[in-house]
């Protein structure tokens, strides 16, 4: 027989964090830095960019040349994870559509994402159209933990003044690559104002920060940058906080539950080692989850007692609930202005160098709230499927001769075609406020485990009107900003039956909603310090406390939330509340 | 720390300007014989991806005359020219070898559309696609590589060159050969200052922000 012993580690830490990512990360460095001893535990290995990094490799070096068999942004991506893990399913209701992007390793999925560094304006916390719940906190309360997330990580961009596109605390941008100021100049005959972007990378040096290199423009944020020039969570945040001594980690450990003694309070967790399978125990004053917004619920829902029969920090029942992704549609075409163009670096920045903010007015649209437009092309680094699209549109413009000829093709003129459309290529990408609904959420799936014998999530999750009228409104902008432009689309405008060229539920990797702060136990998961409203030594720092988000990508509202929600823990301890 | 402690960091600013362009540009060796054997863990890489790599490397899934045939096709789609050599100079047979164990889906279009292209000339010329006259190689292309002007019956034909097609460019245009072919310049480090003067001008741009 088999002997099954839970390893228990002696230690009372003085808080354990759940995760590795944005927030379980910015938890982890303040009070790390604070002198509290913290332990983190992270599901996947641990992961340096100074050393593990594809950084500056050529598409050679891969044998698929980056193509995305293995990863799902190609071979060269920093994160590992995706759309599906061997072993970890999770299942979704009849009807209903969600594709759940997990990251396993140190960093979770800072390790992949755009650098895109928005924060949420005053009405996204506090609306005025009365469509979704108020945040119990407004832009003010968490203004100065934005300002402290800029000074300490780095964001560049633009002051502007937009009402609800608040500006922070910016080193220069990055300035427009060739397409870009063609954009700009279509889209603002469009009516579409674009900005400068704003990014957290560090296009300059950062006032009293160390240890981290300014950009040197090889555009490839998100392969991970070996001199720590942007914003990941491991190198800028868990690798740091590891060198105050206070911090350490436990890499592949995939933690089952939160336990709690008879008052239900959380005592620790216990996990699973992925690489021995061994259970272990840890135990901690407090405990903070920063899992991602669906893991961190999925962990909640798992942890039933005596004290939270139906899971964990429950008792409203809206754990997992108010699931919401953004909207995301794209649209694009080539420029006959760009065919044959000059050939110079222009890698730029791995984030956006412009981006058009919300602009519209919702009295005079048939959805409420908006989106942002992110824009790409331009000559970039060759990889797998990179010139597929040129024998589908080589027709479309006379040759140099001024010929009209055949789509498709092949030969030396076809060699030539390649090279004439290469960088002639312009898309953009929609990416819009989905509201937060009760009934789309995620639970536990009834009759379904993991490879570790944990239960899974099952899924429900439906668009409604609101988001597809929003895809068909970007798709109607997009097509506008491409003709003032003078692009040429080759490819029909998506209709109703696609939703418009809607994503799926999940596919923009936006998810939160699902522990959602408030001032009513009954109808929220979480206080406004994200603070378990059942269990005050229970904290959440991903996502999931997000009333509703914004059109505005998320990391860097996890990031102040989470340092908010750290000092408030620093604040208690003083006072002796935990 | 700056950009200078930046490119330090890199291992690059010791050695001077000229080797660090030397050492990311596109004559550099090491990818060479990494792509050429797959063998060579790279950091980053995680363990189970490098073993499925080496397992498909080793793998073989077409015959001789398959493959020889690809190299025809291959080099039909891209030829060398004045610029730069063709497909198979830029191991693009080898590359579709790796793509169709790592993409099963491809393995019947591909075998399938190899199968077609020799029952047609076998039909047409009495001979396999590769003992054809380059003339008679080039008639029955004609009647593939053209989707809209293609023939009804042609259709599987059309498939399958367009597979073939997009296979052999990103094959061609990802190799060392490739990427100096297409004129990228980037995957060095660098600074970014804006589109180039005389590229704004000859755009009619005013300044570099537009």
């Amino acid at each position: 027989m088999i002997s099954y012993q839970i390893k228990e580690n002696p230690e009372v830490y003085d808080a354990v964090v759940v995760g590795s990512g944005a927030g379980g990360g910015m938890a982890g460095y303040v009070l790390a830095n604070a002198g509290l001893k913290v332990l983190m535990l992270e599901a996947g290995p641990f992961f340096d960019p100074a050393k593990d990094t594809m950084q500056l490799r050529w598409p050679w070096e891969s044998p698929r040349r980056g193509a995305s068999t293995v990863r799902p942004f190609g071979d060269f991506d920093a994160a590992y994870g995706g759309w599906e893990l061997d072993g970890e399913p999770y299942t979704r209701a009849a009807g209903t559509e969600f594709d759940w992007f997990r990251a396993r390793m140190l960093g979770g999925r800072t390790n992949h994402w755009g650098r895109i560094s928005l924060r949420m304006g005053p009405d996204d916390f506090k609306p005025k159209d009365g469509v979704t719940d108020p945040w119990p906190i407004s832009y003010e309360e968490l203004k100065p933990y934005y300002d402290r997330v800029d000074r300490m990580i780095g964001i560049y961009g633009t002051v502007e003044g937009i009402h609800n596109e608040p500006d922070g605390i910016f080193l220069k941008p990055p300035k427009p690559r060739l397409n870009e100021l063609y954009i700009r100049r279509g889209a603002e005959k469009a009516g579409v104002p674009v900005i400068a972007g704003r990014g957290s990378v560090l296009t300059e040096a950062l006032p009293g920060v160390e240890g981290r290199g300014t950009c040197f423009y090889c555009g490839q944020c998100g392969r991970a940058c070996r001199v720590y020039g942007d914003f990941s969570s491991s190198s800028c945040l868990v690798i740091p906080a590891m060198k105050t001594g206070n911090l350490t980690v436990i890499d592949n450990a995939m933690v089952r539950e939160v336990l709690t003694n008879d008052e239900g309070l959380a005592t620790g967790v216990s996990y699973v080692n992925t690489k021995d399978l061994q259970e272990y125990t840890v135990r901690g004053k407090t405990v903070i989850l920063g899992a991602s917004a669906c893991e961190s619920a999925r962990l909640l829902l798992n942890s039933h007692s005596a004290a939270h029969p139906g899971g964990l920090g429950n008792s409203s029942g809206l754990v997992g609930r108010y699931l919401h992704d953004s909207t995301g549609a794209s649209a694009g075409g080539f420029l006959p202005q760009l065919l044959d163009r000059k050939r110079y670096n222009e890698d730029g920045v791995g984030s956006v160098h412009i981006y058009s903010p919300w602009w519209g007015d919702n009295s005079k649209l048939n959805f409420p709230r908006g989106y942002h437009i992110e824009y790409g092309g331009g000559m970039r680094m060759p990889s797998y499927g990179f010139t597929d699209w040129v024998p589908n549109v080589n027709h479309l413009v006379p040759t140099k001769d001024g010929k009209q000829r055949e789509q498709g093709g092949y030969g030396v003129s076809l060699k030539e075609d390649y090279r004439r459309f290469y960088g002639a290529s312009v898309g953009m990408a929609g990416r819009g406020t989905a509201l937060a609904r009760y009934d789309n959420y995620c639970e536990i799936d009834p009759s379904r485990v993991d490879k570790y014998g944990i239960p899974v999530l099952r899924f429900h999750y439906k668009w409604a009107n609101e988001e597809v009228e929003q895809a068909r409104h970007m798709q109607e902008t997009f097509r506008e900003i491409l003709h003032e432009m003078g692009a040429v689309v080759a490819s029909p405008m998506p209709g109703p039956e696609t939703k418009y060229g809607l994503e799926a539920p999940g596919k923009i990797i936006h998810e939160g909603g699902t522990t959602r702060m408030g001032d009513d136990p009954k109808k929220s998961v979480l206080n406004k310090w994200s603070q378990s409203h059942d269990c005050r030594n229970l904290f959440v720092v991903d996502a999931g406390p997000f009333v509703q988000q914004g059109d505005k990508n998320l990391t860097w509202t996890i990031l102040a939330l989470s340092m908010r929600t750290a000092d408030h823990i620093l604040q208690q301890r003083n006072k002796l509340n935990i | 720390m700056n950009r200078r402690d930046s490119l330090k960091a890199l291992g690059l600013a010791a050695a001077g300007g000229a080797l660090l362009l030397d050492g990311c540009g596109p004559q550099s060796k090491t990818g060479k014989e990494t792509a050429a054997k797959g063998a060579e863990k790279l950091p980053g890489v995680q363990d189970w991806e490098h073993v499925r790599n080496g397992k498909l490397a080793g793998e073989t899934f077409f015959t001789d005359h398959e493959l020889a045939t690809i190299g025809v096709v291959a080099d039909i789609i891209i030829p060398a020219d004045g610029v730069s050599g063709g497909a198979t100079d830029a191991g693009v047979p080898a590359f579709i070898e790796f793509m169709v164990k790592d993409i099963p889906a491809y393995q019947t279009p591909m075998r399938g559309g190899l199968k077609w292209l020799d029952v047609q000339c076998q039909r047409r010329y009495g001979q396999v696609f590769t003992e054809c006259r380059e003339s008679q190689q080039l008639e029955l292309v004609d009647e593939i590589a053209y989707p809209a002007k293609a023939k009804p019956e042609m259709r599987q034909g059309v498939a399958f060159f367009s597979l073939m097609r997009n296979l052999t460019a990103s094959g061609f245009f990802t190799s060392e050969l490739g990427v100096k072919d297409i004129g990228y310049v980037g995957n060095r480090p660098g600074v970014w200052d804006g589109v180039p003067q005389d590229v704004l001008q000859a755009h009619g741009f005013k300044d570099a922000w537009g």
